[in-house]
């Protein structure tokens, strides 16, 4: 791998940045490998990655039936932050952010990971005193975390409308420092690029139409360029993963639903920092090139097709304006949707089957770009050693016959 | 955007005084005492979520605020039929693909197939 540096960006600057590597090969299909992993979001090629390099399983494919990133690892609004309520999910999103702090340097990809800090939003009592709540969880798990009130608020942000006069008055925040945004192309690219360079196989266009099960063991996969065999096979397909996980004959408690974002025109900075907000359902940040990257919420009907509705980009909208009156004139430029894979208690799903040697990573539904490095982490931890690592166990499918669920509906702000 | 036929209040209104509640045609189990952990589960949470042919219930939010049914087509988002309450679907993912397979053969079927497009406006 051609290591990348200050240095070489000068180097290739005098043969006009032409002579670049490629990135990564573009090998043809092996008959088996020791791990397939379905799915080349960021939480796949993570989990390559992380089997090649901390667990020295290199003899891997990704399996990926569009181009890298192309799923809701390049769609998202690229939040990043731990602040959850409960131990379990506080210990795995805190993971993957101790991550996210090295990450540029570990793969030697700038990820552009910017800790300008989150605000959650109260604007009711009941808002305040969850918030409370969860910093103080926060604390207690190590995780920086302050309760601002309204002025506070309005130091960090002051184009933001704090008034009393607001249709819904802002009465404070949770503010963790930490946290911030990150480029999500560039997460599943160098993520792509250092799993390439320790030997796993990418194998974009290729899709996975079934499971090869022979007496409740996994050895294979069916896919449109012939089949694959191999003994461990990890799904990490989001939207996707109730239709995955049919065609293997199993149950997942998920519903895909289509969530939005768009993005303004650019315009200069005027916004350092991250906003959400439960309440009016909004969020915003303001990206390098200038453009303020919004989000919305999910539309309420379950779908496949990557795109939503105006209704919702309409109360987005609304939401933004009546935060920041001062953006009522910015132009959008562009809008578009990605498939999440939503779970009833707002938790991923990290699991065993009961296939023998198929395990499922899904059900981040809104929120699981930020868990990506942790994600991927844990996962490969678990396909290497054939047992749950400590932090992802709790995720398990059990959970929802148990009745052992880790519900961070509204505890976690608004759901991304 | 959906434009929607509600089956008691008579004719199409826009999606925005509707409310989706999920997959339609879920019983609570009759006797939940003698239900098994599994069954309870899956009766709580585990649901169809197809890619294809949907079943699902809506309210009419705004409206004459009823429950009703809408069969569509979760990738094309296709309203296929709307049905009442205690009713049951006409079309489902079985002869919905046997239909399609027809229709391509048959002109006479597009056009009926045009006549459900009519619940959507894209
Ligand atoms: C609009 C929007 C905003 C969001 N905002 C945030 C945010 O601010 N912060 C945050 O933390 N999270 C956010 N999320 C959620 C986050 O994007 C996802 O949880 C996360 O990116 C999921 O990553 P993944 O790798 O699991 O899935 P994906 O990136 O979707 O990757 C799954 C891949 O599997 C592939 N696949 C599916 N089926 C098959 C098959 N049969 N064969 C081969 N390949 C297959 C797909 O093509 C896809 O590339 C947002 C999501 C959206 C849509
Ligand atoms: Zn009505």
């Amino acid at each position: 791998m051609q290591r990348y540096s200050g240095f070489g960006l000068v180097k290739h600057a005098l043969s006009h940045h032409e002579n670049w590597e490629r990135q990564w090969r573009n090998p043809t299909p092996k008959k088996s490998y020791d791990v397939i992993i379905v799915g080349g979001g960021g939480h796949g090629l993570a989990t390559a990655y992380y089997l090649a390099k901390e667990f020295g399983v290199t003899n891997v494919a990704v399996i990926e039936k569009g181009w890298l990133g192309g799923g809701n690892t390049a769609r998202n609004t690229t939040i990043v932050r731990s602040n959850y309520l409960w131990d379990e999910s506080a210990a795995l999103y805190e993971h993957a952010m101790k991550l996210w702090e090295g990450l540029s340097q570990d793969i030697n990809y700038n990820v552009m990971f910017s800790q300008r800090g989150v605000l959650n939003v109260g604007h009711t009592l009941q808002d305040m005193r969850d918030i409370q709540r969860r910093v103080n969880a926060n604390r207690l798990n190590g995780i920086d975390g302050e309760v601002l009130d309204a002025k506070g608020v309005q130091a960090l942000v002051p184009i933001m409308d704090c008034s009393k006069n607001a249709r819904y008055p802002v009465m404070g925040a949770s503010w963790q420092p930490r946290a911030g945004v990150a480029r999500h192309d560039a997460v599943a690219w160098g993520y792509a690029r250092a799993a390439d360079a320790l030997g796993v196989d990418l194998l974009q266009n290729t899709e996975v139409t079934g499971f090869k099960i022979r007496d409740g063991q996994i050895y294979g996969v069916h896919t449109n360029r012939g089949d694959i065999e191999a003994k461990t096979v990890g799904c990490v397909t989001a939207g996707n993963s109730g239709v995955m996980a049919k065609m293997a004959g199993i149950k997942l408690p998920l519903e895909s639903h289509p969530l939005q974002a768009l993005v303004s025109e650019p315009i200069k900075p005027i916004l350092d920092t991250v906003v959400m907000s439960n309440h009016v359902h909004g969020y915003i940040s303001q990206s390098d090139k200038g453009d303020l990257v919004i989000g919305a919420g999910i539309d309420g009907y379950n779908g496949y097709g990557q795109r939503g509705s105006y209704p919702t980009v309409e109360h987005t909208l609304q939401a933004i304006v009546e935060m920041f009156p001062i953006f009522s004139r910015v132009r959008m430029n562009r809008q578009w949707g990605g498939i999440v894979d939503t779970c009833p208690d707002a938790c991923p799903i990290l699991s065993k089957t009961k296939v023998k040697g198929l395990y499922f990573n899904c059900g981040w539904g809104t929120g699981g770009f930020k868990a990506t490095p942790g994600s991927g982490h844990v996962f490969a931890a678990s396909l290497a050693k054939g047992e749950m690592h400590p932090i992802a166990a709790p995720f398990s499918i059990d959970r929802f016959n148990t009745g052992a669920l880790i519900d961070e509906h509204g505890a976690a702000g608004v759901a991304h | 955007m959906f434009y929607i036929f509600c089956p008691y209040c008579g004719e199409h209104r826009e999606e925005e005084e509707f409310h989706p509640k999920g997959q339609a045609h879920i019983s609570r189990p009759e006797d939940p005492e003698a239900t098994s952990d599994e069954e309870w589960g899956d009766y709580l949470f585990f649901r169809d979520n197809p890619r294809g042919v949907h079943h699902e219930l809506w309210v009419h939010a705004v409206g004459c605020r009823k429950f009703f049914n809408i069969t569509r087509h979760t990738v094309s988002y296709e309203i296929l039929e709307v049905y009442k309450m205690g009713e049951q679907p006409s079309i489902t993912a079985e002869n919905y693909a046997a239909q399609q397979g027809a229709a391509s053969a048959d002109k006479e079927r597009n056009a009926s197939q045009a006549k459900h497009q009519e619940g959507v406006r894209a």
